[in-house]
């Protein structure tokens, strides 16, 4: 089983991140848990999502404490929260960021990953430039990193699941998952 | 068809496979989305129901009664505070004998404010006379509906599907959504005997003297006692459809288990997990989840547990100055017969605090250290 945490700000897409994540694999046969904080969020206020994913039928329907895996959707979050909370020894975090994995301040204890999703996003008109969307970015880098799903898989979970600018977004996915 | 849907759609897409005729229903976090997604459906024209915009909760189930007695499929749903607003309905719908299917997502009564899962909204209408299904996972919410509509409509009776606040409702699982057709197949129109109609007038639910009253009331209790083996008998049929079905409880390898969980709900899931894991360290243990708590699978639950050395009921309730209530009725029924094991009674989870693997192991060694309950209720995870 594989347990992910994602980190972002109410209004980045961030639940729709793992909601397309989740569709992502179960296109591939695999049994998925998706969920957003157990609550209510706020527009700009640190939200977070979580996914299981397993081969097999998923029966804890507690909440995940020590995922995996973390995925940072919001870079400024990295400072603002402990993104590291329960994450298992020698896990990845995936930063959206233009910077390098140095600059981060968990090398050595976890595996860092960045990928510059905000510039994909921008790239692609996907949100404003104020306020870019950058969940299916951000996604397409995070499937081939950690290896979850196909390309293809990812694109159609996008065609089926965002209805505005599909294409951008599957664009945006796939130019992110050629750059991770 | 496979889809990644949350448990509040299951809900919603288990009503539009059923073609229910009339939905009534007014929002409460946390089962806003059943409804958002259903007048969506009736919009867009891919459920050809009438949708009642209401004022409150009371008046979604008073608009259910009225289409069901019409003659007409209805569902509604709600969550906690909105299901208390109902109460007087709900007898009224059981008591007139309308076969309406609710969602109830279990939420914790109020004060304090909270949107999170406890069970005591839908244990507080036990007595009501509606039946009871708890789900533990997206798959059984959008399956249950359907079946109990096949169920409550036989009998006349109306049913109540209920899923847990978040852990299902806003959980995406993946969930093999039956087959239009196939479930036409399987649920037929509703065609009541009788029916409010100009062409055949008739009263309902007029002045009942004491010399009818108890009579009624004894046909709705001789009913219930016809349930269980309807509920089994529909859920095999379901099941030569689909491959998955309805039953009273599910037993998690008890049949050689010495030690057993008694679950209801998510929790009765995740108490799987544990079960597994006490088993890779020698426990024979099993899980014995109860799927209906009316009517309440008495014969089921005696057949499995005379077999083991220990019960631990764990609760996601309290009736205040008692217990947990599904401790209280599992007591019940073995009471004064011979064989039974000690049943503990354990309270977890109450106001969304979560249940986890690690909560079913805490129960797990504190019943194996211990011959009988000494202490009604057990609380876990409790800041006393």
């Amino acid at each position: 089983m594989i347990e992910i945490r994602f980190h972002g700000r109410g209004g980045q897409g961030t639940v729709v991140a793992s909601k397309i994540l989740a569709d992502a694999i179960a296109k591939e046969g695999n049994w998925v848990q998706a969920y957003p904080e157990f609550g209510v969020e706020r527009r700009g206020s640190p939200v977070v999502a979580f996914i299981r994913i397993d081969d097999k039928q998923i029966f804890d329907k507690s909440r995940i404490y020590t995922p995996d895996h973390v995925v940072v959707v919001d870079p400024t979050l990295v400072e603002a929260v402990d993104v590291t909370v329960g994450l298992k020894p020698g896990g990845t975090i995936i930063i959206n960021s233009d910077r390098g994995p140095d600059h981060f301040p968990f090398e050595g204890r976890f595996k860092v990953r960045t990928i510059d999703a905000t510039a994909i996003a921008v790239k692609h008109k996907l949100g404003s430039m104020a306020a870019p969307i950058v969940n299916t970015a951000i996604v397409g880098a995070v499937i081939k990193i950690l290896g979850l799903t196909r390309l293809d898989s990812l694109t159609q979970a996008i065609r089926d699941g965002i209805s505005i600018k599909p294409d951008d977004n599957v664009k945006a996915a796939e130019e992110a998952f050629e750059q991770a | 068809m496979k889809k990644v849907i949350m448990g509040n759609h299951a809900l919603s897409y288990g009503a539009m496979l059923s073609r229910a005729q009339v939905i009534s229903a007014y929002p409460i976090t946390p089962q806003t989305q059943v409804v958002e997604l259903l007048s969506e459906m009736c919009a867009d024209g891919s459920l050809a129901a009438e949708f009642i915009k209401v004022e409150s909760e009371h008046s979604a189930m008073a608009s259910c009664i009225g289409a069901s007695v019409a003659g007409a499929r209805a569902f509604t749903a709600t969550s906690s505070q909105g299901l208390a607003l109902m109460h007087e309905m709900l007898h009224w719908a059981a008591g007139g004998r309308h076969p309406i299917v609710m969602g109830n997502v279990n939420r914790s009564m109020a004060p304090g404010w909270s949107i999170w899962a406890d069970q005591n909204d839908s244990l507080s209408q036990r007595d009501t006379g509606w039946m009871q299904f708890y789900c533990a996972s997206n798959q059984e919410v959008v399956d249950t509906v359907i079946q109990a509509f096949k169920v409550s409509e036989r009998l006349m009776i109306p049913a109540m599907v209920i899923l847990d606040a978040f852990a299902l409702s806003h959980t995406y699982e993946v969930v093999d959504v039956p087959d239009q057709a196939l479930v036409d197949k399987f649920l037929p129109p509703f065609k009541p005997a009788i029916k409010l109609t100009p062409a055949d007038p008739r009263a309902f639910g007029g002045l009942t003297g004491s010399e009818h009253y108890m009579e009624l009331r004894y046909k709705l209790q001789k009913d219930m006692e016809k349930a269980p083996a309807l509920i089994e008998e529909t859920g095999r049929e379901y099941e030569k459809l689909f491959g998955r079905r309805l039953e009273l409880v599910d037993a998690y390898l008890c049949d050689d288990a010495e030690f057993l969980f008694v679950t209801s709900g998510t929790a009765g899931y995740t108490a799987r997990v544990a079960v597994d894991e006490l088993r890779k360290s020698g426990v024979k243990a099993g899980n014995l989840r109860i799927k209906v708590f009316r009517p309440f699978p008495f014969a089921e639950i005696r057949g499995i547990l005379k077999k083991v050395k220990k019960a631990a009921v764990v609760d996601r309730n309290c009736s205040y100055g008692a217990g947990g209530i599904f401790y209280q009725e599992v007591k019940s029924g073995l009471y004064g017969i011979a064989g039974m094991p000690p049943v503990l009674g354990y309270i977890a989870g109450l106001g969304g605090r979560d249940i986890t693997v690690d909560s079913f192991k805490e129960v797990a060694a504190h019943a194996m250290a211990r011959d009988h309950a000494d202490e009604e209720i057990v609380w876990i995870g409790v800041k006393k």
